[in-house]
């Protein structure tokens, strides 16, 4: 696994190819767009999706913890599919959730998807969480201060390629911003070419796509 | 054959100074018997009168004894513009004999007000489609609906049969004959390979086959100069074409692609002097822009369309005095289909030309010719029906009336395709119907079905039945964008749809070819691509997913015969008859029964090349597997390129122990491990889960910022892949992969067939017969084993070499970095 460095006002962070970023000067992990409990949240209307979804984010979650040891997590939001997903954890998921917080700081950023915080999951529920000149939102802040990290629209991209165009998650990064693409099992993705991302990045950027054991870094 | 017309038909038939056939009689003996009957006529035939004519005689003379209750006969054509163009057709015997036969059709674009007065007041004949068939089923109108139903017409049956279409359309009218149980089924057919299939598909007691007439006239036509070794696309032949056009009243150019319509269009206006109104018509241009060129052949006014599959089907053109079919047919049964539209009469021969695009399609169109001479039908035997369709039938069911399973088995296994559902796997379906049929019942709470005390099934609510009517169909597209002119002060016409994908790849002011018209991209519209006329770059072509058909397996054997025998060479041309021998000279011909492959160094690297003839779906897959199991054995494959005759690898080492290399055992983990990662696969699992009612259908027009809460089907696969690998949509999509795009059933076949026949020829450098397809490497799109990784770390490295320089708004486009 390689890590990709990126600059954010003067501070160093590293983009985890799994979708997660580290800021090793606090030993933050970063993670965006959790949607747990997707798969009941769609089965409670008539669209019976796989239920493991929640399984495999807190598994992929698992991996991450144990590769940046943080001492801060930071949840960017949206971090349940729907306002009642934490209360239909699957017992066994909500144990291994506990374990999680019990062992780190967690920080829950509140999202549109979960504007509230749930009563039986730990850690601190907060619209945003600022540390140093850095500040964690769910959604980007239209002329926000330079140093903004941002979830909520799960940005993905096309690279063209000898074998026709591939398409992935990705960051988005220039000099005032990094999105994070989400880290849920079932998420979909806006292409970054959708207005709605690139009015955010005026002057374009970077994107890196999501590889499997490493980024692939194009021009935006 | 029993007797004659009985009036005022009889007396119709006189006044247009016809005599009823004896088909059409017989057909009406059958009906009064009671008979479910299976016609095959080939086109001209007359068929959809025969098919027509009982009933309409039927309510006639039942009318006569006093009112009659309900509908009488649903007519389902696989056209929704068949299903119309009947309606108006029938309209008229009807009206001149002053019949009070109430006639309506039924599709998706029938208003919604128009379909509500049909389930108030049904018509005596419905003409509909199989999805709107489906919808109707179920709905809880429907056994009020069907009750008195006395048949069911089923048209063009050969090409509903054997696909989902046809197994949806087999389901309902097992149900439509619980429904009405004195049901009588009537199918209409073309000439087909497997009559029997077609027979059990319908369910019919008997079969009426109508002789065919006059063997069609077929020519091949070859363009002055060298003879193309490669390509597909045959524009070289558009002066010749034209010439011909010019020579007829009316001509339907036949190409295989869209791709390949929107490029022969353009090459004929270049050569068309004398300004011929020539017209273009493809299954992706608008509708509205569709039928302007039907009513403009009907009338006469056109002296020539070039189209694909989009003209194989539908109302007789009338008037068609030839057909060119340029690329090789591909397929027997679908070139009789096609050389079908000229002269649409049984007593006159049809004239057709064919145009081979290279000199494969030369021996190609040799083979089809003489297929055809032989009458020598190609077609895919009926295979098992698929679960995903079966699942979106039984929650339709539900969503009508209450059922139990024991008895919606039975119905079930009534329809042909189903004949073989086992009661395990018809219980697994309807387990993922209920509630997801996962191993570990998390959705207890949130079934769509519910049981009641006497073991009836329910749907759970108006919403799960409202949710499933929006998703019915097995029809599943990629996604599309419509594509609308731009003028200088308002929006011009939606010209037609094109893929997602391809525009993808566009940045305004980039210029393509679409409808037959230059257009230039200004900009994406929410789903609209807005266009202006004009453009300066070098046009790009649309790329559809799916658009090309694979060589026939009947049509390959013929190839390969052919060039086993040199007796058979006479027919060639001299360029042709060179390169054969050549090719003798040097390496030698594939048998019949083996298969050659060469070896042979270039550069610096080596070739293999297998002269498989099984199309080019088996052969890329093929191409994965061996290149795979080259990497294992240290030859380190760089690549490889299928076309529908020959695979050809490329390596850095010398690939030896070739025999061993095409063992079938490559069926087996290889594949396993292939299929499980293949992008292919993962699209028929999104088929099959958008038609098992897993995903919703993009509904059309929903914005596109909602995209990202859509649910990413890739993902779903991967996560039911390793926690359930048995589950019931897995099995589906698993089962169609043996057929399509993936076509393993054909790799299979081949590598049982070739075993211990395996024909090595190493040589010191490449054969004649080699050459078309190293000249298809670039120009083909080449497929290697290399994952999605080695191919984005490339690009990346490509993009950091020479257009990072500048930074632009994104990635660029492909074109430009390969071209």
């Amino acid at each position: 696994m390689t890590a990709a460095p990126l600059h954010l006002v003067g501070e160093r962070l590293m983009l985890d190819p799994m979708g997660a970023l580290f800021w090793p000067t606090h030993r933050l992990l970063a993670v965006s767009d959790l949607h747990l409990e997707k798969g009941s949240s769609f089965a409670r209307r008539g669209q019976l999706l796989p239920p493991w979804d929640t399984h495999a984010t807190l598994d992929r979650l698992t991996v991450l913890l144990r590769r940046w040891s943080p001492r801060i997590v930071v949840a960017l939001g949206d971090s349940f599919h729907d306002a009642q997903g934490a209360s239909r954890l699957p017992s066994g998921e909500l144990a291994r959730l506990n374990a999680m917080t019990a062992e780190h700081r967690f920080v829950w950023v509140l999202g549109n998807h979960d504007p509230t915080p749930p009563d039986n999951v730990r850690g601190e529920w907060v619209d945003s969480f600022a540390l140093d000149n850095i500040v964690f939102r769910h959604e980007a802040l239209v002329g926000a201060r330079a140093g903004e990290i941002v979830g909520h629209h799960h940005p993905k991209a096309l690279a063209p390629t000898r074998g026709g165009a591939i398409g992935r998650p990705c960051f988005v990064a220039d000099a005032k911003r990094v999105m994070m693409p989400a880290f849920g099992a079932y998420t979909g993705g806006l292409d970054v070419r959708d207005r709605a991302i690139a009015s955010l990045f005026p002057r374009g950027g970077r994107v890196f796509l999501l590889g499997k054991d490493r980024l692939y870094s194009f021009a935006y | 054959m029993s007797g004659t017309l009985p009036e005022p038909f009889a007396g119709w038939f006189a006044a247009q100074g016809w005599v009823p056939r004896p088909h059409q009689l017989a057909m009406l003996a059958a009906a009064r018997a009671g008979n479910s009957v299976l016609l095959i006529a080939p086109t001209g035939g007359g068929k959809t009168l025969s098919g027509f004519l009982p009933s309409l005689i039927d309510l006639t003379e039942r009318r006569s004894l006093g009112p009659t209750p309900g509908m009488h006969t649903i007519y389902v054509s696989p056209l929704k513009a068949l299903a119309t163009d009947i309606a108006r057709n029938l309209l008229r015997p009807v009206q001149d004999m002053g019949l009070t036969i109430d006639i309506q059709a039924r599709t998706g674009d029938t208003p919604a007000n128009r379909r509500a007065r049909q389930r108030a007041e049904p018509p005596d004949i419905l003409l509909t489609t199989p999805e709107s068939l489906a919808v109707l089923i179920a709905s809880p109108d429907a056994p009020t609906m069907f009750g008195p139903l006395s048949c069911v017409v089923v048209d063009e049956v050969h090409a509903l049969a054997g696909g989902k279409r046809g197994d949806q359309l087999a389901l309902c009218i097992a149900r439509l004959t619980t429904l009405a149980p004195g049901l009588r089924r009537v199918g209409l057919s073309a000439t087909v390979a497997h009559p029997d299939a077609i027979q059990a598909y319908i369910g019919a007691d008997r079969r009426i086959e109508v002789a065919d007439g006059a063997p069609p006239e077929l020519t091949t036509m070859i363009p002055e100069g060298e003879l193309s070794w490669a390509g597909h696309m045959g524009l070289e032949a558009a002066p010749l074409v034209m010439a011909r056009i010019r020579e007829a009243g009316m001509t339907i150019v036949f190409v295989n692609t869209r791709a390949q319509a929107e490029l022969m269009f353009q090459a004929l206006w270049k050569v068309n002097d004398p300004t011929l109104p020539v017209a273009l018509h493809h299954g992706s241009l608008d509708i509205e822009q569709r039928r302007k060129v039907e009513a403009a052949m009907a009338a006469g006014s056109l002296r020539a369309v070039v189209a694909t599959s989009s003209l194989d089907l539908g109302i007789d053109w009338g008037g068609v005095d030839q057909v060119i079919q340029v690329g090789a047919p591909k397929g027997i049964s679908r070139l009789l289909q096609r050389v079908g539209r000229a002269n649409h009469r049984m007593d006159e021969a049809s004239r057709a030309i064919l145009v081979p695009a290279n000199r494969f399609e030369v021996l190609e169109c040799q083979a089809a010719m003489i297929g055809v001479a032989a009458r020598a039908l190609d077609g895919d035997p009926p295979r098992p029906g698929g679960l995903d369709v079966l699942a979106q039938h039984l929650l339709g069911l539900a969503c009508s009336a209450p059922f139990l399973p024991d008895d919606v088995y039975a119905e079930v296994v009534r329809a042909q395709p189903y004949a073989g559902l086992t009661r395990k796997d018809f219980d697994d379906v309807l387990s993922f119907v209920e509630d997801g049929g996962y191993a570990l019942r998390a959705y207890d709470q949130w079934r769509r079905l519910f049981r009641d005390s006497l073991g009836q099934l329910h749907v759970r609510g108006a919403r799960i039945a409202a949710q499933h009517r929006m998703n019915i169909g097995t029809i599943v597209e990629a996604p599309l964008l419509k594509v609308r002119l731009v003028g200088k002060k308002r929006f011009g016409p939606m010209l037609g749809e094109i893929e997602e994908y391809f525009v993808n790849q566009l940045r305004p002011g980039d210029t393509f070819i679409f409808a037959g018209r230059r257009l230039q991209f200004l900009r994406l519209n929410a789903t609209v691509v807005d266009c202006a006329e004009g453009g300066e770059k070098d046009p790009l072509v649309p790329a559809y997913a799916g658009g090309r058909l694979p060589l026939s397996t009947h049509l390959a054997d013929g190839v390969r015969a052919l060039l086993h025998n040199p007796s058979t060479w006479d027919a060639f041309p001299e360029q042709v008859r060179d390169w054969l021998r050549q090719q003798r000279r040097v390496s030698r011909l594939p048998g019949r029964d083996d298969l050659l492959v060469e070896t042979f160094p270039r550069g610096d690297r080596w070739y293999l090349v297998a002269y498989c003839f099984e199309g080019r779906n088996a052969h890329q897959t093929l191409g994965m597997l061996l290149t795979r199991r080259m990497e294992r054995a240290g030859f380190a494959p760089l690549g490889f390129v299928a076309t529908d005759y020959v695979l050809g690898i490329w390596s850095a080492h010398r690939p030896r122990d070739i025999a061993s290399l095409f063992d079938e055992d490559m069926l087996g983990d290889d594949l396993e491990d292939w299929m499980a990662d293949s992008s292919m696969l993962k699209r028929t699992f999104r088929n099959a889960a958008v038609i098992g009612g897993l995903i919703q259908r993009n509904i059309p027009g929903a914005e596109k910022t909602r995209r990202q809460v859509t649910v990413n089907s890739d993902l779903i696969y991967e996560v039911l892949r390793r926690h359930q690998p048995d589950h019931i949509l897995l099995r589906a999509a698993r089962a169609d992969a043996a057929t399509g795009m993936i076509d393993v059933g054909r790799v299979a076949a081949m590598l049982a067939r070739v075993k211990g026949r395996v024909v090595h020829m190493a040589l010191s450098r490449v054969s004649p017969l080699a050459v078309p397809v190293l000249l298809e490497i670039g120009r083909e799109t080449v497929r290697t084993d290399d994952s999605e990784e080695d191919l984005l770390a490339e690009a990346e490295a490509i993009v950091a070499e020479g257009m990072d320089q500048v930074p632009s708004r994104r990635p660029p486009a492909q074109q430009e970095l390969f071209a």
